[in-house]
């Protein structure tokens, strides 16, 4: 348990392949990417882990951590547990029960589908507003890299994060469940692996930061098993078994996609968002008490939710259109017993006992005084940049040039204008120098 | 010692300008987060300086805030040549409201103001007089917890 409250970091940076374009640093939603001498390097404190900057990368030089299939051969049984963003990603035709058998012939013993637990999740979460009556609105943070906004940016938020776990967990617990009583394997021998459209997701797996362990033990990204996934769909298509199996779950899939939540919920006031910049815009509302009538706020890092995720393979609109299509075919089936459900959340089942740990970012310094103190020459600063954001100090704005300085982590001339301002001083200076001890014979 | 000011800021607040609301507030609290004020404190702030000034932009044509931070407190004091409350304790009441329907329509004048403020400030002193302005003063503090 060493590993856990441990930050986990699940982006890096080959400091070879860097080339220092900066597109990495421009795109970074959080701010965390800075460039000096050439090469980009994360701020890891300010890191989200929605893999932006993996998308972006022109030389390739940015991976995430996620893992293949030799990194799970100590466990005797695995199970794939795909996100339900996976179901978008091939041609219309192809379904989640096809989907779920291309997964067992590409390499796993099983897989276990996800849009199951996000309906069970749905019922939990309508549940627990049906009886909630603590402060509005409550975040529906499922989205890891949310999350790790709040924990260093949005501490105040924390306690309106909704205590109820999230789908791909309850899918891995369910999915061990079963194969330990089928396959009389004992739980440690049974490995649980996300099949992942970001980064994000490993944050919530290794961190694990509201609940003892993850039941999930590692990630392997849509984008890496893509290939051989479409070549076992050729071949299932030809055996002809593309339609054969009933699919039931039809509420679940719509949280592949960007307010797909809130639809399930049929909650009567409640908000979906996605893409960080409207998420700190909607975070900064509710610091200020504005959204006190919603219930739930739906919360996305990527603008179109999971379908937009940075390890994805689709067009997200595309891929979006996909589930919204197999949402209007499968309906508003359940493929859970509403009832039993709503027993397990009495339970506790779907609940995370543990507040959610902080990591508020440093503060310009421990004592207020002298914190006041340098956010004053922080604003003297910003004042004499050109506010231009051009980012060719290797900061991505004037303003973070400024903290950077403050922090000791840059130095102001590394602005090509304030470089300039000095050089003409400096020029200006020697002229004068030279005038003053000029004892030339000649006449110039 | 502990009561010498450290930071103080004054911003001009314009009423009846809905499009610019809730940018003062946004400031004070961009204020306290990079100077590490703790979590708790910053959304009792957020929460005491959004609504008052939102009692500024609703209600009067002009207004101020000055916000001043010392050792242990943070002071918000918000002037405005507002039309002033004749019935304070009336308007302390939470639902109670003055604003007109249209703007209750769009989601402000809930009567949750001052009731809100009351509710998140350790001291709070209001001074209004009818047809010259109100006069309010939110004082919290670094250190209190809730029980």
């Amino acid at each position: 348990m060493a590993m856990k409250k441990e930050k986990f970091l699940p982006v890096q940076i080959d400091k070879e392949k860097c080339s220092g374009h900066m597109e990495c640093m421009r795109i970074c939603p959080s701010e965390a990417i800075r460039v000096r001498n050439g090469k980009a390097y994360i701020l890891e404190e300010k890191c989200i882990g929605c893999g932006e900057c993996i998308k972006v990368c022109p030389e390739g030089a940015i991976t995430p951590l996620t893992g293949s299939f030799s990194d799970f051969s100590q466990f005797k049984y695995t199970i794939a547990v795909p996100s339900p963003s996976l179901y978008g990603q091939f041609h219309h035709d192809i379904e989640p029960p096809v989907l779920l058998e291309a997964l067992k012939r590409i390499g796993f013993d099983d897989a276990q589908d996800v849009a199951g637990a996000c309906e069970a999740v749905t019922i939990a979460i309508q549940e627990l507003l049906s009886e909630y009556r603590g402060p509005l609105p409550l975040i529906g943070a499922f989205c890891p890299a949310v999350v790790r906004l709040i924990q260093f940016k949005y501490p105040d938020l924390a306690e309106l994060l909704i205590p109820i776990d999230s789908p791909m967990e309850i899918a891995a617990r369910e999915a061990k469940r079963r194969v330990v009583e089928e396959k009389g394997l004992k739980e440690e021998e049974i490995g649980a692996i996300y099949i992942t459209p970001c980064p994000a997701k490993m944050t919530a797996i290794f961190e694990s930061p509201r609940k003892e362990k993850s039941y999930l033990d590692g990630v392997i990204s849509i984008a890496d098993l893509y290939n051989s996934l479409l070549s076992a769909i050729t071949e299932i298509s030809k055996e002809g078994m593309t339609k054969e199996k009933k699919w039931d779950c039809g509420i679940g899939l719509s949280w592949a996609i960007m307010g797909g939540q809130t639809q399930a919920l049929e909650a009567e006031y409640a908000l979906a968002v996605g893409g960080m910049p409207d998420v700190v815009k909607i975070f900064e509302d509710i610091e200020s008490g504005k959204l006190r009538d919603i219930q739930y706020v739906e919360c996305h890092s990527c603008h179109q939710g999971c379908v937009s995720g940075s390890l994805t393979v689709d067009n997200p609109y595309v891929a979006r259109s996909k589930i919204i299509r197999l949402m209007e075919k499968y309906g508003k089936s359940f493929c859970n017993k509403v009832e039993e459900v709503k027993e397990l959340y009495k339970k506790g089942y779907f609940k995370l006992f543990e507040e959610l740990p902080l990591m508020p970012l440093q503060p310009l310094d421990t004592d207020i005084s002298k914190a006041i103190a340098k956010m004053r020459q922080k604003e003297q600063i910003l004042e004499g940049l050109p506010k231009i954001n051009c980012g060719a100090c290797g900061a991505p704005n004037c303003r973070a040039l400024a903290e950077d300085v403050v922090l000791g982590r840059a130095k102001i001339t590394d602005c090509v204008f304030q470089a300039h301002l000095e050089l003409r001083h400096l020029a200006s200076r020697i002229m004068e120098l030279a005038d003053r001890y000029s004892r030339s014979p000649v006449k110039e | 010692m502990n009561d010498e000011v450290l930071y103080r800021k004054r911003f001009d607040i314009q009423g009846r300008d809905f499009s610019n609301a809730g940018n003062v507030s946004s400031q004070v609290k961009a204020v306290l987060k990079e100077i590490g004020i703790e979590a708790y404190v910053i959304r009792r702030t957020a929460i005491a300086a959004y609504e008052g000034e939102m009692n500024i932009v609703m209600y009067a044509d002009k207004g101020e805030l000055e916000f001043l931070i010392d050792r242990e407190k943070i002071q918000l004091i918000f002037t405005d040549q507002g039309p002033g409350i004749e019935d304070i304790n009336l308007a302390m009441q939470p639902g109670y409201s003055t604003a007109p329907p249209e703007m209750q329509e769009m989601g402000f004048g809930a009567g949750m103001g001052l009731p809100n403020i009351i509710k998140n400030a350790d001291k709070f002193e209001i001074q209004s007089e009818v047809g010259k302005g109100t006069t309010l003063h939110v004082i919290i503090y670094h250190s209190k917890h809730p029980e």
